[in-house]
């Protein structure tokens, strides 16, 4: 796709599933998918954050033949010319192993499971574990763009990666909004109300701490001080 | 939970190194490094002092302080032992080498002995593979390790 | 002194000369990675005293180089003007070079390379095989020069290159001279070098930056190393050239942390440069200006990866993006931006003097020039080594590396590191080029050579790679992180004997999918190491599934350490040595090995002198 084309506000024609469309070159090729009414299950994306391409759910295969190879739709600009297919076999296999993964690492995040059972996932061939992130990074982006308060941060690599406040201590721009835990898609892992798998209790924000004018490490709703439901003198 | 404690380390350091470095952002890596080599590890409150003087957030000061393994929160001892784990030395049985360094140590690699005398690391490949398997102890070289030899090695210390 | 026209730079070349007597005593003694690890500073300061000491100060010259690249056989010292190549050198037989060689014209004998198909000595250099059936051009100078000394390289040519650029070529005829010349990435990625930089001149945009990948971070490469220590003008002289052709006035070189000899001498070297106006405003007269700074890695091999090295360069985590958009449109600080590796930059200025036809007149139809390889590995002649592309892997490991130690059979060969794949026996016939190397499963990468043989496991080697890559990638993206995560699992589980025969389906489920969906190239290779050796060597896998056995004799827990009573002597020299007192016995008399208490360490093993510990 030409500079010029963007310029003159020239829309962009590519062929998805074998039709001939036209999108606005300033889009991603999940938001023209979008668009021309077709789904393709996210978890990493959020139509009001930056684009993150880092769960790879949202795949698709482009060309065929030799060259074909898949690419994230979520940050893939959409170009002249490109052959889409959102549902080839590739990217359906692609997107079962990526949720079988994600489910063996928090196998009792109901959101999860539900997405499986939309792709006919059956089987988690891998050990269980019972971790509470998918390292997504919404709740970063949502609170570094949309609250602009940057409290929290990824930190580590690898397997070792993890998302917390500076120095893993009390913060200071944190200002408990509960943005992070309203758009996070494993939040019930970590909410120690009564009905955690449908609703959020949010008890952790709306009580006030006993323990941050005491302790360094209190994150609220990162590492919960179960303030919501214990008495303030069973906290040690 | 931790209680709250007053700390009090002397950051006076940190600004020439920062200065050193025009305030780019663009060196914090480097700025980083070189208040390790200060300090010895990336004592909080410096890093806390670079992020206001260079205008980032702290959570990228404390992303990029915990990302590369050269950087470390905790403080290192005073003798720095290398266990090469590059493909080469690997093939030449580096994994025994590092198991008998461990255990003379009584450390896994990544850790600092509690008398803060020893930290051990593996390394990926320090570019002398002809001498496989290599052992780098305060940055001298000992080739051609073996588990017999480690115990000689380690005591070279260096004040 | 500041020069500041090409007239200038000829006047100086000739004065440098002029000072220099070819036949003059020279020792050069190479400080290569290998021969540092070896103490031939140590030799190098007995030759100084020792100079000193029979007062032949002025008379004799001694030169610290960069790596010649027979680490096998260092320390090395070579005595010119007869260019004598002593090997194996310790500062005890300094003395007696001095005095026979130096005052008397005499070899050392014992000091002189044999060669041990015809049992005789070899005198020069370039007459030892390991060397004659080398094409040393990126590396040739190395022995030439002093690495801190912008005299030494000038002396013998250097930036002519940037001189006939800047006083008779435009910056579209550079372009297409490299072009034409057929030069590609020699970091791994094969890509051909004109093009990129074209596509860096052609983007939109006034600030446009030159980078210098020093990451070299595949575990047994130490090519970029031995060419940023040995010569790193060279390096700067290509990127100088490269920025002008590009229209970039600003310049990084990316130095691996771990690498501080490299970081001093590539220091050094800018600056002198800077202050010999070879770098900066106007340079040699012409205009045109450019600046270098150095940036050091931070232990992160991913940041060998240009997106996540041009993230750390923007004091970010070294997290990769997904190249959608090329960095030569938007790179670092979202500018166009040309990255190159060390061996790349370091071909340029050799293409510019000797022109595009002689480069390309060498290697193969796809694959041209040479390319520097670091042997290492279950091979006799350990050491760097730069030959045509085109060559066999047999001509390489055999003629010129010496085979394998010990008269061992050889098992395979890894080429391009953690992205790479192992080759067989069966294909050492297989010419050295990158798209020859694809097709078999592995790729050129940035020309590590991990020679195994008969001792070497290879469903280890799978692990030990997959372990690498966990360690080392940035947890961004699901394929990769929880792939290599799961992929460890499955490899140790069946290293240890816990494997299942499905493992083997998910093993190959869990690659395809890496392969297909990961973020960047770290995670979309990854898989190469394990799947090469399921294909080649299915067999060990099946074994240690299966039967329970690990037929190289590594993975711990499928072998077991016994006496032979045949062979013991009761020497006691294992029960000394056995960290878990697992050895009973009686002086003199046959001693045992309690299997409970064993784990398997092998220090018995190596400590044996009588082959009476058998390992099955």
């Amino acid at each position: 796709m030409s500079e010029k084309s963007i310029q003159r506000g020239e829309m962009v024609t590519f062929t998805l599933n074998g039709a001939q469309v036209k999108a606005d070159p300033g889009w991603s090729l999940l938001e023209a998918i979008r668009f021309y009414g077709l789904d393709i299950p996210t978890l990493c994306y959020d139509e009001g954050l930056t684009p993150y391409g880092g769960c790879r759910l949202c795949v698709v295969e482009l060309g065929s033949g030799k060259k074909a190879k898949l690419v994230a739709s979520c940050v893939h600009p959409v170009r002249e010319g490109l052959d889409v297919r959102t549902h080839s076999n590739r990217v359906l296999k692609t997107r079962k192993m990526i949720l079988e993964l994600l489910i063996a690492r928090c196998s009792s995040s109901k959101k999860l499971q539900d997405m499986a059972a939309l792709l006919e996932l059956r089987e988690v061939r891998f050990r269980p574990l019972n971790d509470d992130c998918i390292l997504c990074g919404l709740c970063v982006r949502m609170c570094e763009e949309q609250m602009v308060a940057k409290a929290i941060g990824f930190a580590g690599r690898g397997k070792d990666r993890y998302i917390t406040t500076p120095f893993d201590m009390t913060s200071e721009e944190c200002r408990k909004c509960g943005a992070c835990m309203y758009i996070c898609p494993v939040c019930e892992l970590r909410c120690q109300g009564p009905n955690a798998e449908t609703t959020l209790c949010s008890g952790c924000i709306n009580t006030e701490p006993v323990c941050t004018s005491e302790f360094d490490d209190a994150m609220c709703f990162m590492v919960p001080c179960l303030s919501c439901v214990k008495k303030p003198e069973d906290v040690k | 939970m931790k209680r709250k404690e007053k700390t009090t380390i002397d950051i006076s350091g940190v600004d020439p190194i920062i200065d050193k470095y025009n305030t780019q952002q663009g060196s914090l890596i480097s700025i980083l490094q070189d208040i390790q080599e200060e300090y010895r590890y990336l004592p909080r409150e410096a890093l806390e002092h670079t992020a206001r003087r260079l205008g980032i957030p702290r959570t990228q000061v404390f992303g990029v302080a915990t990302f590369f393994k050269a950087l470390s929160l905790k403080p290192r001892g005073r003798q720095l032992v290398h266990v090469c784990m590059g493909t080469a030395c690997h093939v030449r049985g580096s994994q025994n080498v590092l198991e008998e360094v461990e255990r003379r140590l009584a450390v896994k690699a990544g850790d600092t002995t509690p008398d803060g005398e020893y930290t051990l690391e593996t390394v990926n490949c320090v570019g002398a593979c002809a001498l496989g398997p290599v052992v780098v102890m305060n940055e001298e070289y000992h080739g051609q390790m073996g588990p017999l030899k480690v115990e000689k090695i380690l005591k070279k210390k260096r004040d | 002194m500041n020069i500041s026209s090409i007239k200038e730079l000829n006047d100086l070349r000739r004065k440098i000369q002029a000072k220099r007597d070819p036949d003059k005593p020279c020792i050069t003694v190479c400080g290569g990675p290998g021969c540092l690890a070896k103490q031939c500073l140590d030799v190098r300061d007995e030759f100084i005293s020792e100079i000193a000491a029979k007062s032949l100060k002025d008379k004799v010259d001694i030169r610290t180089t960069g790596c010649h690249g027979y680490c096998d056989r260092g320390p090395i010292a070579l005595i010119y003007p007869r260019g004598i190549f002593y090997q194996r050198l310790t500062t005890k037989d300094v003395k007696e070079i001095v005095e026979e060689t130096i005052l008397n014209g005499r070899t050392v004998d014992r000091l002189i390379y044999t060669d041990t198909e015809t049992g005789k000595t070899i005198e020069n250099e370039e007459e030892i095989p390991f060397y004659k059936r080398q094409m040393q051009l990126v590396l040739k100078d190395n022995r030439r020069i002093d690495p801190h000394s912008i005299e030494d390289y000038i002396a013998i040519g250097g930036y002519s290159a940037l001189a006939k650029v800047l006083g008779r070529m435009k910056p579209q005829e550079v372009l297409d001279e490299v072009k034409r010349s057929g030069l590609r990435g020699r970091g791994g990625g094969g890509f051909p070098t004109g093009v990129k930089w074209e596509s860096t001149h052609n983007a939109p945009g006034e600030d446009k930056y030159v980078i210098c990948n020093a990451d070299e971070g595949d575990p047994g490469a130490f090519m970029d190393r031995s060419i940023l220590e040995g010569n790193p003008h060279s390096v700067l002289e290509g990127m100088i050239i490269g920025a002008y052709a590009i229209g970039s006035h600003e310049g990084y070189v990316y130095v691996r942390n771990e690498y501080p000899l490299a970081v001093k001498n590539i220091t050094i070297a800018i600056q002198q440069a800077q202050e010999l106006g070879i770098l900066g405003d106007n340079i040699l007269g012409s205009g045109f200006g450019f600046d270098v700074r150095i940036n050091r890695g931070g232990g992160a091999f991913v940041c060998g990866e240009s997106t996540a090295l041009m993230a750390s360069l923007e004091g970010k985590p070294g997290e990769p993006r997904a190249k959608y958009i090329h960095t030569s449109e938007k790179g670092l600080w979202d500018k166009p931006s040309n990255l190159n590796n060390v061996e790349t930059w370091a071909n340029v200025p050799l293409i510019i003097n000797n022109g595009s036809s002689w480069f390309s007149s060498i290697g193969t139809e796809s694959s041209k020039g040479t390319k520097v390889f670091s042997l290492v590995g279950k091979i006799n002649n350990t050491g760097l080594v730069e030959v045509p592309m085109g060559i066999t892997l047999r001509e390489i490991i055999y003629d010129i590396g010496g085979g394998i130690p010990g008269g061992r059979a050889f098992k395979a060969v890894q080429t391009g590191g953690p992205s790479g794949g192992c080759i067989p026996e069966s294909l050492l016939d297989l010419p050295v080029d990158y798209e020859r190397l694809t097709e078999v499963g592995s790729m050129m990468g940035s020309g590590g050579m991990i020679v195994m043989d008969e001792g070497t496991c290879m469903v280890d080697i799978a692990r030990y790679y997959i372990n690498f890559l966990q360690e080392e990638s940035c947890g961004k993206c699901v394929p990769c992180r929880e792939g290599l995560f799961r992929l460890g699992e499955i490899l140790t589980d069946i290293t240890k004997g816990r494997g299942k025969l499905e493992d083997i389906q998910l093993i190959e489920d869990l690659s395809g999918m890496m392969k297909d969906a990961s973020l960047c190239g770290l995670g979309t290779t990854a898989p190469n190491p394990v799947m090469s050796t399921l294909n080649y060597f299915r067999d060990e896998y099946i074994a240690h599934i299966r039967d329970g056995k690990c037929p190289a004799g590594v993975c711990r827990e499928l072998i077991t350490f016994s006496i032979d009573e045949d062979n013991c002597t009761g020497c006691g020299v294992c029960l000394k040595n056995c960290p878990s007192g697992a050895i009973t016995g009686e002086k003199k008399q046959v001693h045992v090995i309690d299997a409970q208490k064993c784990t398997k360490c092998g220090i018995c093993y190596d400590s044996c002198k009588f082959d009476a510990i058998k390992k099955e």
